[in-house]
């Protein structure tokens, strides 16, 4: 596949493995910058899913800093009065959840929900499109919906992962986060003959503890990864199909304006969800 | 589907992204939410109280027009008085003056009257005094039977 450079691939597979390639680049071997040879390299960058990344997070940011800029309490126009219901739609989720206070969590939310809608929304964007375009000006690969790049997933909901440890901390004490992963769900006796069986209930809560904590992460990060990856995957699929894909293509993309929505709404709902638990004592 | 540096460049995207969110974008606009949502509120209060002030100018204005009314019905009422008034004078003068003027008219066709018969009674008694003089033609003294003709002139 890379060594077709972007000529078109052949068969139905090629076609397929061709779409879900990324445009990678790295240095080899010899400290060479090289592009698309890059497989298993850890060091590598997925160049397309980071220039649409960041190109719909500056969306995002342009579209809703114009609005901040000249928002007022006066009448608001069409535009303005969508971006309120919007923030607002965050603003009211996170009050419903997060009993705190916090500068950071709202902002987070709207910019997840916000920033994920948009890369989900890719995904509408006919499949052919944007690579057609790329291999005219010579990019071998596009793939243009950066949510479906576990990397894409991953990076966001490690800032999650890691905003949970410092809200647990920042609320709790580090006393109070080393607690919580030991001694939940199971209390170890602090007196008697039990005491024996105290480090092993300790131990024991640990490694569950543990493993619900990093779950937090992995499943918010590969529910959005799936939950894209599958729904690109049917629309390349249905690409395959000729003139048949028209009807079916409209039935999809329509379905998965509703999974586009609402995987960015979870995405949103559940960091704050994971942020209001580490900040409330039990 | 390998895990790469990708990652960390998207970790830090989003940390630049949700900051700019968090200074610029996120405060003025919820500040212009909470500043229109009191506008609103002081909107409706407002509102309110001018639909109270309104219920109580209507009432105002009932009592002032009733007010009016009846003076109106006081004034229309003094005006039907008092013109009654003027017609009842105006027959009366009338009655008067045609009385006055029927008498005027009488003494004066009493007067007519007297004049008349006076004048009458001047040409009969010289209609008389001729008609004796061409009767008795001869011997009769003017002046010697003018007392007895005026006499008689006065009895006719």
């Amino acid at each position: 596949m890379a060594a077709e450079g972007g000529h078109g691939p052949q068969t139905s597979g090629d076609y397929i493995s061709h779409h879900l390639q990324n445009l990678q680049v790295c240095r080899d071997d010899t400290g060479q910058w090289v592009w698309n040879t890059c497989a298993g390299n850890p060091m590598a960058i997925n160049v397309d899913s980071m220039f649409w990344s960041v190109l719909l997070g500056l969306v995002f940011c342009f579209m809703f800093w114009r609005v901040a800029k000249r928002s007022s309490a006066g009448k608001p126009t069409k535009f303005q009065a969508a971006v309120e219901i919007i923030v607002e739609f965050v603003d009211s989720s996170v009050k419903d959840t997060f009993h705190g206070t916090s500068r950071l969590i709202a902002p987070l939310g709207l910019t997840i929900f916000v920033w994920v809608f948009l890369m989900n929304l890719m995904d509408l964007v006919p499949v052919d499109w944007i690579p057609l375009a790329s291999a005219a000006i010579g990019i071998p690969y596009m793939k243009v919906v950066p949510s479906t790049d576990v990397n894409i997933t991953f990076g966001m909901s490690i800032a999650v992962f890691f905003l949970i440890i410092f809200y647990t901390i920042k609320n709790k004490g580090v006393t109070g986060f080393i607690g919580e992963l030991t001694l939940h769900p199971i209390a170890p006796p602090t007196k008697g003959a039990g005491l024996i069986a105290a480090p092993f209930i300790i131990a024991f809560n640990f490694i569950l503890e543990s493993v619900a904590l990093l779950a937090k992460p992995v499943s918010l990060s590969l529910r959005l990864f799936g939950n894209m990856f599958a729904g690109e995957l049917i629309f390349i699929l249905i690409a395959l199909l000729g003139l048949w894909q028209l009807p079916l293509h409209f039935g999809w993309a329509v379905f998965h304006v509703l999974i586009v929505t609402l995987q960015a709404f979870i995405f949103m709902m559940l960091t704050i969800v994971y942020l209001s638990l580490a900040s409330e004592s039990h | 589907m390998d895990i790469n540096m990708t990652l960390i460049g998207q970790t830090i995207a989003m940390i630049v992204f949700v900051w700019f969110c968090m200074k610029f974008i996120w405060p003025p606009i919820l500040n212009a939410l909470e500043e229109r949502q009191q506008q609103i509120e002081e909107g409706l209060a407002a509102a309110d109280k001018s639909q109270e002030k309104l219920v109580e100018a209507q009432a105002q204005a009932d009592e002032i027009v009733n007010e009016a009314r009846q003076q109106a019905t006081g004034i229309l009422d003094q005006a039907h008085a008092r013109a009654n008034e003027i017609v009842a004078d105006g027959k009366d003068a009338g009655v008067k003056e045609r009385e006055r003027q029927l008498a005027a008219a009488k003494a004066e066709i009493e007067q007519e009257a007297n004049k008349a018969r006076e004048e009458l009674r001047g040409q009969v008694s010289a209609i008389a005094i001729a008609s004796a003089e061409k009767i008795l033609k001869r011997e009769i003294d003017d002046k010697a039977h003018d007392d007895i003709l005026g006499k008689l002139a006065q009895e006719i």
